[in-house]
């Protein structure tokens, strides 16, 4: 155990935890030994230049490299409460990611109905109950926000609706089968800045639920929004800290430098 | 910049105008070329042809008196040889793309698989012909029937159909992929609920493109052995008693448009040229109805796909 472990085991509840985990896109490695805690129904962000492997992180707990050749992981990440090993090999890919959802850079609605696509997700573990999925999917329209706006129109195409409202599309579609932990990966890149502030508040009304982990280029974001903060560069994890501590008063010079502007 | 520079700077522009204009002539006419060409040929036989076509023509047999002599067998053939295809062609070629697309690992088999595909599309149809009548008609004992002329078919445009689902699948953006898989759907799921759906308006394309090809393909179904001259129509497909009834057609010997028109234009006789032509004037009308049909198809299908 570091010093780091050490510090975090005697705080709140931890929903995962990366222990020693390192990435490979077949022999470069992307992520090196990275010890990280994700605390439950906390919002904890991950920061860094592009191509410091934030994203390849977060898509480590959904497995999504699975879905390509030559990737392999080392290292565990411990999912609480029944200390579930997300990367262990016995563990098949499908139960992770009905476990967490995700939440992509660009708002991807499948080309169906506004109603299909938050209805997925419950469609693929086979409920077929039309008063179910009704209620479901109400439901996750509510907790993004946008049932207001597309009650009158669920039969509509997810694309019709406009960049912001598909976003909030795509977390009704993640929050609709009740996930333990939501992954977003940079979720207000391609927004302008009114449905960027949708999306924010709507993180922070979130936690009240689910465990989030976004990944996010905006240093104000991950001030605004988080609770927890990493810094990564070149696949290593700088410093993680409350949100506030790591803002003001970082303990890593890489990190002071990068927050400041001096560099990235 | 002064009057002068200025006034060459617009001689120049004027002078690399010429080879935009210039371009645009050429394209003109080879484009012009093509379907004249085209519009030439297909007007000469509605000269020759048209006079013969009427409801009499479409429900005739063939006779030896060229002023009887109809193409109901040749037309009824050729509809239910593309029954076959069809069947057979559509849910071997789209499995085959899924499979490439989604399911098979990328390496050196698959990557000799997929050169292969491509080449099969440039195969001669005569081999394909002699092919089949190996397979089907002496292996398999399946007769110089409407089955194996269908089946015959269907291998000749397998790869027009493999190739156009693996487009259609390309064009899926990996995203959509990704946010299926992340609901958690198996690749089955993500196949049958997306996949196929989302490509559905290019595969029907593929489908349709190879089936107009095949309709009017000759050489292979000679050679498995369709007749040049027949009198009689099958049994209506599912018309015929259990069990083996509904199936019949399936064995009956059988001709098709080209092979009509092929047996016409094969006489002496100057009235049956002009039956050729009305045949030949129907063949194109079939093509180019199922090439529209293919438009709307995809018009209406890709309505509701946007990404």
């Amino acid at each position: 155990m570091n010093a780091m472990t050490d510090r975090y085991e005697t705080l709140l509840p931890l929903k995962a935890e990366a222990r020693n985990l390192s990435f490979y896109y077949g022999n470069f490695q992307a992520l090196k030994n990275i010890n990280m805690p994700i605390y439950e129904k906390k919002v904890t962000s991950l920061i860094g230049p592009s191509g410091c492997g934030k994203s390849t992180y977060l898509r480590c707990f959904n497995r999504m490299h699975d879905l390509y050749p030559g990737n392999r992981y080392e290292g565990a990440i411990d999912f609480h409460p029944d200390h579930t090993d997300l990367l262990s090999k016995k563990v098949d890919p499908i139960e992770v990611r009905m476990r967490i959802s995700m939440v992509f850079q660009k708002p991807n609605p499948f080309p169906k109905s506004i109603y299909e696509n938050v209805a997925y997700g419950l469609r693929v573990r086979g409920e077929n109950a039309r008063s179910v999925i009704d209620d479901k999917v109400e439901a996750a329209l509510r907790g993004a926000a946008l049932w207001g706006e597309v009650k009158d129109r669920l039969k509509e195409l997810g694309a019709n609706l406009s960049g912001g409202q598909q976003q909030r599309l795509c977390i009704a579609r993640a929050l609709a089968t009740d996930p333990e932990l939501m992954l977003f990966d940079e979720p207000t890149s391609a927004l302008d800045p009114i449905a960027t502030a949708s999306i924010e508040e709507l993180i922070t009304e979130l936690k009240e639920r689910v465990t989030i982990l976004i990944v996010t280029h905006n240093m104000q974001q991950a001030a605004r929004i988080s609770d927890y903060t990493a810094y990564m560069y070149i696949g290593e994890m700088v410093e993680f800290g409350v949100t506030d501590q790591i803002f003001i008063k970082p303990k890593r010079k890489e990190t002071e430098d990068y927050i400041t502007g001096r560099f990235g | 910049m002064n009057q002068q520079e200025l006034q060459a700077l617009r001689a120049m522009i004027v002078a690399h105008k010429r080879w935009d204009t210039l371009f645009g002539v050429i394209g003109i006419l080879a484009l012009m070329l093509g379907l004249m060409t085209f519009a030439a040929l297909f007007a000469d036989m509605a000269i020759n042809g048209l006079g013969r076509i009427s409801v009499d023509f479409l429900t005739s047999f063939p006779s030896r008196r060229a002023a009887n002599a109809g193409i109901l067998s040749a037309w009824v053939g050729s509809v239910l040889v593309m029954l076959v295809t069809a069947f057979a062609a559509v849910p071997l070629g789209v499995a085959a793309g899924v499979y490439l697309e989604e399911y098979a690992p990328k390496n050196w088999i698959t990557d000799i698989i997929e050169i292969n595909v491509s080449n099969l599309a440039g195969v001669p149809s005569i081999i394909y012909g002699l092919l089949a009548l190996g397979l089907f008609v002496y292996t398999f004992g399946l007769g110089q029937s409407i089955l194996t002329a269908g089946l015959t078919l269907a291998l000749l445009i397998l790869p027009v159909v493999i190739v156009a689902t693996r487009e259609a699948i390309r064009s899926i953006p990996q995203i959509i992929r990704e946010g299926a898989y992340a609901c958690g759907a198996t690749t089955w799921q993500v196949v049958s609920d997306h996949i196929v759906p989302y490509s559905s308006a290019g595969i029907l394309t593929g489908v349709i493109i190879g089936m107009a090809r095949a309709i009017g393909e000759t050489a292979p179904i000679i050679t498995v052995g369709a007749l040049t001259f027949i009198a009689f129509l099958p049994t209506m497909p599912f018309t015929g008693e259990l069990p083996a009834g509904p199936f019949d057609w399936l064995f009956a010997p059988f001709t098709v448009m080209p092979i009509q028109m092929f047996n016409w234009t094969s006489r002496p006789e100057a009235a049956f040229l002009s039956n050729a032509a009305a045949a030949g004037f129907i063949l194109v009308l079939m093509t180019l109805a199922m090439n529209g049909l293919a438009i709307w198809l995809r018009y209406r299908l890709r309505k509701n796909i946007k990404w």
